[in-house]
């Protein structure tokens, strides 16, 4: 770099430019926090979803699956999985408590979480929530 | 070695390297489990092997950041460390957590372990990344303070320079929006939004500072280039990863609940972000064909040319390739994104740290200035096989994730994701070879700590251009 650019003129753009858009980054950030309620179905956040999310968290599902995308890339998306269960809680729910104790030869399997019946429904309605949020159309079709 | 004190920063690199060990073998576990689905089940089920390799990644760069930063500063600042007792106590203090996290990773299903840590009362655990413990979680907070205290007192007392402002300057950004992990809002928009604070402002941000002051730190050693030139370089590159990654934020709120105009926002300015990357490549390689020094360690020298080069592929090149908005529709959250996330972290975090070992652990094991030339020819076989393994990692993940992409979302009949992970499993096997070539670098690596031999010194030709 030439001898005009000074050092002083490199700190001014690092220090002016960084402060400027980390302003604009909490500007828009609240911006679309107050836009949520549009998107994020919170209108369905039921005490049964906020515990939903908990057994979610607590069983490291992120560890395996993503949801709207974020996770784990080692089995399926789950953000839409109420739609490929066919808008079904049962079906999700006999899904989670058929996974075998000691899994199936071969191949990936969940493992079994002994999940109570307040837990199944609350997972299975946290999922139907999460279904329901509007993620700008994502995921592109039903296979997540 | 110029202070005594500086020598706090050995058992931080020795504990970085061991864990580094520890996170490559989960990482062999992950992958042989991508194509043998009942490898170690249910005894170490995918998301505990991943929540090592994950978070041992982590830790073991904090350590490493941790560990260049009290070889850095008294430097820098040209004084001693303010208290190396504290240093020392932070760094059991930090091993011990770490370990025990690791334990109760690995001892206990996922769900006790939220239950005996008392999850319940602060909810924090079962997120990407920040599956630890909230007591942990709350350690590492208490590690961090004390940390930045006794590296704050030092740099107030001593000189102060451009590196270790912007040093510190990181490492403040690193434990402030490392608080952003203890907000867990039952809303999952909400969640994942402020997720990203701690996630994307640390590797796409502040991260970044500790990575331009390290490299700039060990380039003046080298090169002795002058210190303005080199600041100069630094402000810019520093200046171009907040402009561009602040607001490139917004390319991970394409498709998690959040408004539409991220998709723009997210698309102009991540799009951009491979510029102070690619500064990074232009400095390593300016700084030293201008040097009016040749300095012994060969090694340091190439993995500091190694890091710029390798941080603007994996995270410069490899993040352009999925960060429009459009293009991102189909290959967010696949193996694209795995693929990017291997050399992204390798390039630009996992090389400044070993830059920084090749250049101090020479001194601090009482050397001049290098290791005999047969230990830096070791370290310089395992810089290759490392590198060009991961090189390899990348690219098989990358195939893997086209054909996924192309399978599962694209195609006319989309398949369902198991099918789909069988048809590509070829590629996880190739990316597991790899992943062996990977590990036999590694330990060429430790292996290069342990020749002896003279120490390498300059032919009286190379002393020349030596100032």
């Amino acid at each position: 770099m030439n001898e005009t650019f000074t050092k002083s003129m490199a700190r001014n753009i690092f220090f002016g430019g960084s402060l400027f858009f980390f302003l604009l980054l909490i500007g828009l950030t609240t911006h679309s926090v107050r836009g949520l309620p549009e998107q994020d179905n919170r209108q369905n956040l039921t005490e049964e979803v906020a515990l939903g999310k908990k057994v979610w968290e607590d069983n490291n599902c992120i560890g395996c699956h993503t949801l709207l995308g974020e996770g784990a890339y080692f089995a399926p998306e789950l953000g839409n999985v109420y739609e490929r269960f066919g808008h079904s809680k049962e079906a999700i729910k006999g899904f989670i408590q058929s996974r075998p104790v000691n899994g199936i030869p071969g191949r990936r399997s969940m493992p079994q979480f002994n999940l109570t019946d307040q837990e199944l429904d609350a997972i299975a309605a946290f999922l139907k929530y999460s279904s329901e949020i509007k993620a700008n159309n994502w995921p592109p079709n039903i296979q997540g | 070695m110029k202070y005594t004190s500086q020598s706090v920063a050995k058992p931080y690199f020795i504990a970085a390297i061991g864990l580094f060990v520890g996170q490559i073998l989960f990482g062999l576990i992950m992958g042989l489990q991508y194509v043998m689905g009942d490898f170690l089940f249910p005894e170490i089920p995918f998301n505990v092997a991943r929540m090592v390799h994950t978070n041992l990644l982590i830790v073991w760069l904090l350590f490493g950041f941790m560990g260049s930063t009290y070889y850095l500063v008294p430097e820098e600042s040209q004084t001693e460390l303010y208290s190396p007792k504290l240093a020392l106590l932070l760094f059991w203090v930090f091993l011990v957590a770490g370990a025990l996290t690791i334990v109760g990773y690995l001892a206990v299903p996922y769900a006790t372990l939220a239950k005996i840590t008392g999850n319940d009362l602060l909810p924090t655990m079962g997120r990407e990344f920040l599956e630890q413990p909230t007591i942990t979680k709350i350690g590492i907070v208490i590690v961090a303070l004390g940390f930045l205290f006794n590296v704050g007192m030092t740099i107030l007392r001593g000189r102060k320079t451009v590196i270790s402002m912007v040093l510190l300057l990181g490492l403040v950004g690193l434990a402030v929006f490392f608080l952003f992990s203890f907000y867990n809002p039952d809303n999952l928009v909400l969640d994942k939004m402020f997720w990203w604070w701690v996630v994307h402002l640390w590797v796409e941000g502040v991260w970044e500072l500790i990575l331009g002051a390290i490299l700039a730190f060990t380039l003046i050693k080298i090169t002795g280039v002058d210190r303005e030139v080199i600041e100069k370089w630094l402000y810019m590159i520093i200046a171009m990863a907040l402009i561009t990654g602040l607001l490139g934020t917004g390319h991970h709120y394409y498709y998690i609940g959040t408004p539409e105009y991220w998709l723009w926002i997210g698309s102009v300015f991540s799009a951009m972000e491979p510029v102070p990357f690619f500064m990074m490549t232009l400095f390593a390689f300016n700084m030293v064909n201008k040097r009016r020094r040749q300095h012994p360690n060969r090694a340091a020298t190439l993995w500091a040319l190694g890091t710029g080069v390798m941080a603007f592929l994996g995270a410069g090149v490899w993040g352009f390739l999925h960060t429009l908005a459009p293009v991102n529709y189909y290959t967010h959250g696949s193996q694209i994104t795995a693929a990017h996330g291997h050399m992204a972290f390798y390039g630009a975090y996992v090389m400044i740290v070993l830059t920084m070992i090749s250049y101090a652990m020479p001194m601090l094991n009482g050397r001049d200035a290098a290791n005999s030339n047969k230990s830096q020819v070791a370290e310089m076989w395992a810089f290759w096989l490392m590198t060009v393994s991961m090189v390899f990692i990348t690219l098989f993940l990358t195939g893997a994730g086209i054909l996924q992409v192309y399978l599962q979302r694209y195609s006319e009949n989309p398949l369902p994701f198991m099918v789909v992970q069988d048809q590509i499993s070829l590629f996880y096997w190739l990316r597991e070879a790899a992943g062996v070539i990977f590990l036999i670098g590694l330990v060429v690596y430790i292996t290069s700590f342990f020749i002896k031999g003279e120490e390498a010194r300059l032919t009286k030709a190379e002393n020349v251009i030596s100032d």
